[in-house]
């Protein structure tokens, strides 16, 4: 599982395995934006794909999926999987709005945060398996949502400051929510890279065991990644809260597979222990990209499913394809 | 030599019966999970029943069936590929498609219909077939690979039905749906259900029955076969499968196709009781999320080579009968959401208790 590329390349340019899904996925990225460009020109006669106000706006609309894929990362990375991002992320929405004022964002982050942490103490502590543990977390928070609510959209909006973070942008070009978004990416590189913490997450992916027997308080680890990840979807409730000055309910709901399939497209392999933060990144866009150029070519939704499902299957027998089983 | 065989012949008994005593414990704990899930099925249902006002009646066993069935099937199709430590994501999709195909065929002479329900048998089967040849000659991930095909059916299902409609035959809609005796009065056999020795089993819902079908003209016979063994093996360790010699690949590919098929059942099964057809992603996603809480429920193990699809069909059970609870008790419709996540919590939760019975900290990581 665990098999990195130990044997030097010879010589000539070769591609390390962990390179490849980055290479591939932004040469699809490419591809997609060649192919809407295209059909753009067929039929308008214009290229509005490749202006830079475009690009922008799409990786602003990207930056809740951005986010939600970093946290989610984490914990696909320790071999686990967070299934209660929905509803996490609309309750922080929810709960964010019905605060308001200064401490709007804070509730929120501390709801995705309190989410996460029931997550990891269910999954690390009295190990049950992650993906019916998160899956009861989500039924809970959107009982405990409905029961709030009435069932109905709740008629609080969003704080002033909710809206700048997802919709304002720097000197009218630079979006902030993006740079929300590139800010927890710096977070994520850092954790993955540069400290124990990272380590651990990828150790426990390839082993447990091993990992717990080097001196790795596991069950601390498995934890810490819940709860981030559980901060994350905060975080994006909080900002999709911003950017349509309202929760709603479901608001979470398209956001838990697509995450799922960057984080998956992006090369990390969904039984952990494998898998760059970079490529989680290219992963998003991809994702954003195909879902915008498939709505301006008007396709229906039937059409979208399929592309969708045929993209990522297409993706992963390019380089996601696992060892052959020899015993 | 006297002594010798005069105490082993006296001891063969005492041995026998501990021999047995111990072989009847170890059997228990075998089906510990099948046994808990049919206890807290069996308690909530006689619940359910004596605190119904119509309880204990034909009716609502009928009632109660109908709304179980499809989950059963589809939990049943889920249990295979968690047998061998894969999940199937699709297997609402399939079902969904399954029922969209059954609402444009499954209609008009009784060789059309016939012709339908084998077209909706075969497509389920294709579906599980085609995860199958996925995972095995893709070599992805089960769980991501049906990610993606089940959005590719969620696809093929709304080119079927942009919008929920379509039609089935109503006679065969109303023969599987009620009891025996409507079911042989529909069509006219043993003297329209009225046959004498039809009467003790005429009160039986007819989806009991056709359960009752699937798994021992389906289930059983694969568990027994080399292929059903071998899933079993494949999610215990498949190495070591591989390493024995036994045929890994087809068995990956039947367990999907098994997969694909009961989940198509449960597909038709719906698209009869509804007499319609609808391509509703969030009743998809339900599906596939529910059935694997009532694998789970069921006894079986999410990391493989531990348990059964009768415990689904049980864990099925459970789930609904929660339910069935919350509809007699008029809780708050507003509250059921939250009331069926925390009975979830608790339930796997339970499970956390084991880890205080293990001596040596490394047996919980496995």
């Amino acid at each position: 599982m665990s098999k990195t590329a130990t044997i030097p390349a010879p010589q000539g340019f070769r591609l390390k395995p962990d390179d490849k899904p980055v290479i591939f996925a932004a040469g699809f990225v490419l591809l997609i934006l060649l192919v809407g460009t295209g059909y753009t020109m067929l039929t308008q006669g214009s290229a509005p794909l490749l202006q830079p106000q475009y690009l922008l706006q799409q990786l602003q609309v990207g930056s809740f999926l951005g986010i939600v894929a970093a946290g989610l990362m984490l914990v696909i990375l320790l071999g686990h999987i967070d299934l209660s991002v929905p509803w996490t992320l609309t309750a922080a929405a929810m709960m964010a709005t019905a605060v308001g004022g200064p401490w709007a964002i804070p509730v929120g982050l501390g709801i995705g945060l309190l989410v996460g942490i029931v997550n990891g103490l269910g999954v690390a502590y009295l190990r049950v398996p992650s993906m019916i543990f998160t899956l009861g977390m989500n039924a809970v928070m959107r009982g405990l949502m409905v029961a709030h609510t009435g069932g109905f959209a709740p008629q609080t909006a969003a704080t002033d400051l909710m809206q700048y973070l997802a919709v304002a942008r720097i000197g009218g070009v630079i979006p902030v929510a993006l740079l929300v978004w590139l800010a927890v990416s710096a977070l994520v590189v850092v954790i993955l890279t540069r400290t124990t913490l990272g380590r651990a997450i990828y150790a426990i992916g390839n082993r447990e065991r091993a990992a717990y027997l080097s001196g790795i308080d596991t069950n601390r680890v498995i934890l810490i990644a819940f709860a981030l990840s559980g901060a994350a979807a905060g975080l994006a409730g909080v900002l999709l809260a911003g950017y349509s000055t309202k929760a709603y309910q479901g608001m979470g709901d398209p956001y838990l597979l697509p995450a799922i399939a960057a984080v998956v497209i992006g090369g990390t392999n969904i039984l952990g222990g494998r898998g760059r933060y970079l490529g989680t990144l290219v992963g998003v866009i991809l994702i954003v990209l195909l879902n915008s150029v498939l709505s301006i070519m008007q396709m229906p939704e039937a059409g979208r499913q399929i592309i969708y499902g045929t993209v990522i299957i297409a993706m992963l027998l390019v380089y996601g394809r696992g060892e052959r089983v020899t015993g | 030599m006297a002594d010798v065989a005069l105490t082993s012949d006296a001891a063969e008994p005492l041995e026998k019966a501990q021999r047995r005593r111990w072989g009847f414990g170890a059997r228990m704990r075998q089906h510990a999970g099948i046994l808990g899930g049919l206890a807290l099925f069996l308690a909530l249902y006689l619940f359910y029943q004596a605190n119904h006002p119509r309880g204990f009646t034909g009716q609502i066993l009928i009632q109660n069936a109908n709304e179980a069935f499809a989950l059963a099937l589809v939990s049943m199709a889920q249990t295979v590929p968690v047998l061998m430590a894969g999940l199937d994501l699709s297997v609402g999709a399939v079902m969904t498609l399954v029922g969209c195909i059954a609402s444009h065929l499954v209609n008009g002479s009784p060789a059309e219909i016939a012709f339908g329900i084998v077209i909706c048998i075969a497509s389920g089967a294709a579906c599980g077939f085609a995860n199958g040849c996925v995972v095995v000659y893709g070599r992805i991930q089960p769980i991501i690979a049906t990610l993606a095909t089940s959005a590719i059916y969620m696809g093929f299902a709304l080119i079927l039905r942009p919008t929920p409609g379509g039609k089935v035959h109503e006679d065969l809609s109303w023969a599987v749906t009620s009891d025996v005796r409507e079911f042989a009065a529909t069509f006219g056999l043993f003297s329209d259900g009225e046959a004498v020795w039809l009467q003790p089993f005429a009160w039986i819902p007819v989806p009991l029955i056709l359960l009752a079908l699937i798994i021992l003209l389906v289930w059983v016979p694969f568990t027994r076969s080399v292929t059903g063994r071998t899933v079993y093996a494949i999610g215990s360790a498949e190495g070591a499968a591989y390493m024995s010699g036994l045929p890994i690949n087809r068995a990956k590919l039947a367990a999907f196709t098994l997969a694909g098929l009961f989940a198509g059942l449960g597909g038709l099964f719906l698209a009869l009781q509804t007499s319609s057809g609808n391509a509703d992603i969030p009743q998809a996603g339900a599906y596939t999320l529910n059935s694997i809480a009532a694998v789970v429920i069921g006894g079986t193990s999410l990391v493989g080579g531990s348990g059964s699809a009768i415990g689904s069909v049980i864990g099925a059970l459970v789930l609904r009968t929660i339910s069935f609870n919350f509809r007699i008790f008029d809780v708050a419709p507003l509250l059921q959401p939250l009331f069926e996540g925390l009975v979830l919590l608790a339930a796997v939760s339970l499970g956390g208790l084991k880890l205080l019975r293990l001596r040596n900290k490394l047996e919980v990581f496995r």
